[in-house]
């Protein structure tokens, strides 16, 4: 197996606190990876280590072969980011955007160059390349905060929230922009509060308290809990818990 | 009636942001306002709570006009934005006792209207608001708005950040406001919690597309309407859009959703279709539409004339 997430007993204590508690989970290459938990269950931390940003207590990880203790700039690298809250400068025009994450990304200036035309071309956005990211229609923004996350060709991109707040139709859209990433053998690890977004994931986990309590198909882990939905799956798990502090 | 809206409108330079908007909300109602970022709603929040003055066209809450009345409209109302708003370095004690002086009610007096909600925050109480959890802040917000005793609550996406279980409670308390006659207007850009409310309006770019029950948006759903899978989903969906001139296809969670305005392609005809361009382990069942399908409908197609 191609395995471009693989942790073993990954930990993170603050203190006494064991924010993340010994989670062991591997991610495949093209793999649409739902990343879920309640509020203060540990996700954020987890993905902060998986990240490079925040180094692990015990245990270890490996994100896009390199090891996020040993490696973490490495691993940076090869990972793109991107949040339907914030994900592009909006008093930036496409263009100047673009060149931000390029350089961020380690890229070199004509590499950035060819990647801008190239994005320009593709998007069908080359009318708009120095107009203000503000003035662009939200699905817009949204394709191009994407294909700016995949500029440096990362193994791995990370979203979060992804399709929150878009209409029905521009949100469709996104999930053929992420299929077709996933397709072209980009794994997509998805974070989110909003079930109906877990369902469209290759595979899930679910946090609690530290720990990832399960990790299946949604379809089988529906099945597993008798439940109608995703909803009804997190509840049923994070409700022993759900005092959410 | 304890909300009417009528024709409103509201422009920012030249951007509409809320085109001639029309409804109504009963007395005792949770009245959903769903659709995405930049629809309006957070628009119409302000002006019914009287903190933005309308282009044109009026609206009243619990009886009183919303820019004529304003002040005494103010004791009616609880708001709670989209934004957190309470104070982040006042402790969650402070902050319930700073909105009721405020107001000039007394926490005693009205606590048993939060009594269910503030039993969850009282082993918290001298935390900072600014620590608090997405999903206590939320629940302290509730607190604050509703300690004057409202009649008419305005909730702008109070879902956002919040994870599903804290979610659900809130919605459980929403349940019981409306036992006790309290009207809530509330907003979200997610189209499964419109099932949570009485009557929902779809709104997009300022105009409303519709307004009925959430079974009755989805009973008024006009097209053949089929849930397919397949081994390879990414595929299937390219296929079936191909399907015929007028098919539609697009992720719907684990399934696609397929939907064939002419009717003219019977599951049988399909499932040859698929079989023959080389798809295995391919489901294929006819489903009730969702609220999100109505939504889709009506983007593409305009208003439903019923």
């Amino acid at each position: 197996m191609d395995y471009v997430i693989q942790t073993e007993q990954l930990t993170k204590r603050f203190g006494t606190f064991t924010a993340v508690n010994a989670i062991s989970f591997a991610v495949t290459r093209g793999e649409v990876f739902g990343f879920l938990g309640a509020n203060g269950a540990g996700k954020t931390t987890a993905l902060k280590m998986l990240t490079g940003l925040l180094t692990p207590s015990s245990g270890r990880a490996t994100v896009a072969g390199f090891d996020v203790w040993r490696q973490p700039e490495a691993v940076k690298r090869r990972i793109g980011y991107m949040s339907q809250r914030f994900s592009l400068y909006e008093d930036l025009t496409v263009r100047e955007n673009i060149r931000l994450y390029g350089g961020i990304y380690g890229l070199k200036r004509a590499a950035i160059r060819v990647k801008t035309a190239d994005l320009l071309e593709r998007l069908d956005i080359g009318a708009y390349a120095d107009q203000l990211v503000a003035g662009l229609p939200l699905g817009w923004r949204q394709k191009l905060a994407f294909s700016v996350a995949l500029l440096h060709e990362p193994r791995i991109v990370f979203l979060d929230e992804p399709t929150s707040g878009v209409d029905p139709l521009t949100r469709r859209q996104f999930w053929d922009l992420i299929y077709e990433a996933a397709h072209a053998g980009v794994t997509l690890m998805i974070t989110t509060h909003y079930m109906d977004e877990a369902e469209y994931c290759d595979r899930v986990s679910i946090m609690v308290d530290g720990k990832i309590e399960a990790l299946d198909t949604p379809r089988n882990m529906k099945a597993a809990f008798g439940a109608e939905d995703m909803d009804e799956v997190f509840r049923l798990l994070a409700r022993a818990t759900a005092t959410n502090d | 009636m304890s909300i009417s809206v009528q024709n409103i409108s509201k422009s920012y330079g030249p951007v509409q942001a809320v085109k001639a908007v029309s409804f109504e909300v009963l007395e005792g109602e949770i009245f959903g306002l769903i659709g995405p970022d930049g629809a309006g709603k957070t628009t119409l929040f302000r002006i019914l709570a009287s903190l933005l003055l309308p282009d044109a066209g009026q609206a009243r809450v619990d009886g009183l006009d919303v820019v004529q009345d304003y002040k005494a409209l103010r004791r009616r109302i609880g708001y709670m934005p989209g934004r957190f708003s309470l104070y982040q370095d006042l402790s969650v004690e402070e902050n319930l006792g700073f909105f009721a002086n405020v107001f000039g009610a007394h926490i005693r007096d009205n606590y048993d209207l939060i009594r269910d909600i503030y039993v969850q925050l009282e082993p918290f109480s001298d935390r900072r608001a600014g620590a608090l959890s997405g999903g206590m802040k939320q629940k302290l917000a509730l607190c604050c708005a509703l300690i004057h005793r409202p009649r008419v609550l305005f909730l702008d996406e109070p879902g956002t950040g919040v994870d599903p279980v804290s979610r659900k409670e809130f919605w459980d308390m929403l349940r019981r406001l409306r036992a006790s006659g309290i009207t809530i207007l509330v907003s979200t850009a997610y189209m499964d919690e419109a099932a949570l409310c009485d009557r929902v309006a779809l709104i997009q770019k300022g105009e409303i597309l519709a307004i009925d029950t959430p079974r009755g948006l989805t009973a008024a759903y006009r097209h053949p309407l089929f849930a397919v899978r397949s081994d390879d989903m990414y595929r299937l969906i390219r296929d079936l859009r191909d399907l015929t001139p007028d098919a539609d296809c697009y992720a719907f969670g684990e399934y696609a959703h397929l939907v064939v305005p002419g009717g003219g392609s019977p599951s049988a005809a399909i499932l040859q279709y698929l079989e023959a361009r080389g798809h295995t382990g391919v489901e294929l069942l006819p489903v009730q539409a969702t609220v999100e399908d109505s939504f889709i409908d009506l983007m593409k197609n305009g208003v439903w004339t019923t």
